[in-house]
């Protein structure tokens, strides 16, 4: 058991509802099927979309599982039945999904990453607006901030990204006739993430995403780089630090750059700080976790020279920060730690993240 | 190669915008393209031309490959076919008849052809663009290896080289643009020797792929700028990475451009130089300009001269209306913290509204 070959995952990564992403998917599940393969589908979201059910047909389904939460029913992906079943394939469909509570795990990629570890290849689809360092561009672009998202790294690992493309004004067409969503819904996403600029946008982020996929599996592409430039990022009770991370973290995938995520605290813990802070720092400190950045609390009264002392010994060349609230026209003077780290650091780049705020329309 | 696509600037873009309504309307163009034969371009966009016959719609098919496989076979009998016109020592899309034809829409399968000498156009493409302008929509399949401009690339992957291209600039006017992506087939399992070369096919394919891709993103990212300029939107949100460098007399030039081209070439983004004008600069500081320029400028990398009595007001209304995404300064090592104050980081820092700011040692 604990010798099988870890199992392999495709994903087929779309920018929006409609572009086809699930109907590709169960075509290419069609032609695992015709050459013998063992597939089965795990788990598919009909949408009411005709052509697509039609595509389901003929293949093998394994019934989803019915969850009680609070008093109504909720169904979700039978990870076990599968386990049970073992096929060598399984379909499952919309990657990035949240769980309703009381599921043995949180999210459907975990369930994904299950069933890889018992050597079964799974195809899956997700767009490109659910991957999370992409997450404040994308509310940037669309106004739309999205909770389902799934970490870069387990993309990474994926064996292949496939991108899905359609041109927006195909896609429009087909929203228009009703494809993809029954009238009402249409329209709401007309004003969402339907408008023409921001598809435009979001394909654009899909390519470059799907291009950057490619890169990273040709071997040795970023081992030049991976000596020169390592990156520190500052974790504090800041709610922009989300963005900080994300934005460090991304950076650092695409030089191939490791990631530290860094607190600095008077005790060497989070004890001294109020509950609100607390909570706030154990969030982002788990959340950088989550991302597979390497978490530190380094102990220190003054922010800014812990930092930058904890940098320079781990030969660190560029410390990314959240914007300070203010900038203070006397700097000898200030107390906030960016402007401190800035003057203390020279032998490193310092980012100073900025907010990314849905444009206005 | 971003900078034979370099994205145009709000006014190039306008004055298109202005010339597209005075022309009037040409026909669509629409273009499939792809990394490499096999890849199913031709499927994917007849099957199109099948699904549009089926909704009522004229369409005829201008070009084939010359040899086509089964699947599209298939779909054939239900097409109409204008054939390729025979001449001495070649053949070329009839372009007399199908302009006689007028259908609504032309398929043509494979868009890098030389014509034999002799016939209206030396290209396939400029074929292409007569039926356009004579109001016939065009949908078009075309295969990276063949863009013009990419030429250097291709050749560094494939060591082969190709005589018959099409310039990226009409590729770039195509009003839409759908990218065929599929994995290139897994080596399987073979002899040691046969297993070395089937992984090296991979990996070129995979490069190719990535150019492809890349290159779709580019042609989105025009029609991005192009759709927000036309509609009168300013650029609020970059889907693309665009790095600004502001250089001064004391800039670590030679470390912002490293980092700079490591960024741009990693994101697949635009780099950009810039310096704001100073009236009464020392020569000494002239010199130590110049000097930085100069290796901007052997770097190939585009450089602006901005005005304005207030640098970083001038800088940060260029990178606006440019969808600067990351800005690149530098900070005085001598005068330490103290200096920041006068200088203009800090009102960058301030004023630099979805840009990230990088502060450099100089």
């Amino acid at each position: 058991m604990d010798e099988l070959p870890r199992g392999k995952l495709k994903i087929f990564m779309g920018y929006a509802a409609g572009v086809g992403k699930t109907y590709k998917m169960l075509e290419e599940a069609h032609e695992l099927q015709s050459s013998g393969v063992d597939i089965v589908v795990g788990y598919f979201e009909p949408h009411g979309r005709q052509d697509t059910i039609a595509k389901s047909e003929g293949l093998e389904t394994i019934p989803r599982k019915t969850v009680d939460y609070r008093n109504s029913d909720f169904e979700e992906m039978d990870t076990d039945a599968i386990l049970t079943r073992r096929p060598q394939v399984c379909v499952v469909d919309e990657f990035p999904h949240t769980n309703i509570p009381g599921s043995a795990r949180n999210k459907r990629w975990e369930d994904v990453q299950a069933l890889l570890d018992a050597s079964i290849d799974v195809l899956t689809t997700m767009n490109i607006q659910h991957l999370e360092s992409l997450n404040d561009q994308v509310w940037n672009i669309s106004g739309v901030r999205v909770r389902e998202t799934v970490p870069d790294w387990v993309v990474q690992q994926a064996d292949e990204v496939v991108m899905v493309d359609l041109t927006p004004r195909a896609l429009l067409h087909r929203l228009q006739r009703g494809v993809v969503y029954e009238r009402a819904k249409a329209e709401q996403a007309l004003q969402k993430f339907f408008r023409e600029s921001t598809l435009v946008a979001l394909r654009e982020l899909a390519l470059r995403q799907a291009a950057h996929e490619v890169e990273h599996r040709i071997s040795n592409v970023t081992v030049q780089t991976r000596k020169h430039h390592k990156i520190l990022v500052l974790v504090t009770a800041d709610p922009k630090t989300a963005m900080a991370i994300r934005r460090a973290k991304r950076m650092g995938d695409f030089l191939g750059a490791e990631c530290f995520a860094v607190t600095v605290q008077p005790s060497g813990d989070l004890s001294g700080l109020p509950q609100s802070d607390r909570e706030a720092v154990d969030r982002h400190l788990n959340f950088a976790r989550n991302l597979h950045a390497e978490t530190r609390i380094l102990e220190g009264e003054d922010v800014a020279s812990a930092v930058v002392d904890f940098a320079r010994r781990n030969q660190v060349t560029q410390i990314f920060v959240t914007r300070p609230r203010r900038w203070s026209s006397l700097p000898a003077l200030s107390r906030d730690p960016v402007q401190k780290i800035i003057g203390l650091a020279k032998d490193m780049q310092i980012v100073i993240v900025s907010d990314r705020e849905p444009a206005a329309r | 190669m971003t900078s034979e696509i370099r994205r145009k600037t709000p006014e190039e873009l306008l004055r298109e915008c202005q010339a597209e309504e005075v022309a009037g309307k040409k026909g669509h163009l629409k273009i499939f393209l792809g990394y490499a034969s096999g890849v199913g371009k031709s499927f994917r966009m007849l099957d199109e031309a099948r699904r549009r016959r089926e909704r009522g719609q004229d369409v005829v098919v201008g070009a084939m490959q010359p040899r086509v496989p089964p699947e599209i076979e298939a779909l054939l009998p239900n097409l109409e076919v204008i054939p390729l016109k025979r001449v001495d020592n070649g053949a070329a899309i009839d372009v007399e008849t199908l302009i006689r034809r007028h259908p609504v829409v032309c398929f043509i399968d494979g868009l890098a052809y030389n014509n034999p000498p002799g016939l209206r156009n030396p290209t396939r493409w400029q074929d292409v663009q007569d039926l356009l302008n004579a109001g016939i929509k065009v949908i078009a399949s075309i295969n990276i290896q063949y863009v013009a401009e990419l030429q250097k690339d291709v050749e560094a992957i494939t060591g082969k080289h190709v005589t018959e291209t099409v310039p990226v600039s009409f590729i770039k006017s195509a009003d839409e643009i759908e990218i065929v992506d599929a994995p290139p087939e897994e080596p399987t399992e073979r002899p040691a020797e046969e297993q070395t070369e089937a992984q090296d096919r991979e990996q070129r394919l995979s490069r190719l792929r990535e150019l492809a891709l890349v290159l779709a993103a580019d042609v989105v990212d025009h029609q991005l700028s192009e759709y927000l300029e036309c509609h009168g939107l300013k650029q609020q949100f970059g889907a693309n990475e665009r790095i600004l460098v502001c250089i001064t007399p004391r800039a670590n030039i030679q470390e912002m451009m490293d980092m700079g081209q490591i960024i741009a070439q990693r994101f697949h983004g635009e780099l950009t130089v810039a310096y704001v004008n100073q009236p009464n600069i020392s020569p000494v500081d002239q010199a130590a300009l110049d000097a930085r320029l100069a290796i901007a400028s052997a770097a190939g990398v585009h450089i602006e001269i901005l005005e304005g009595d207030d640098p970083a007001d001038a800088l940060l209304e260029f990178a606006r209306s440019r969808g600067i995404t990351q800005l690149f300064v530098g900070h005085s090592q001598r005068t330490g913290l103290s200096r920041l104050v006068g200088s203009p980081i800090g009102k960058l820092i301030r004023d630099s509204r979805g840009m990230d700011v990088r502060v450099f040692p100089q």
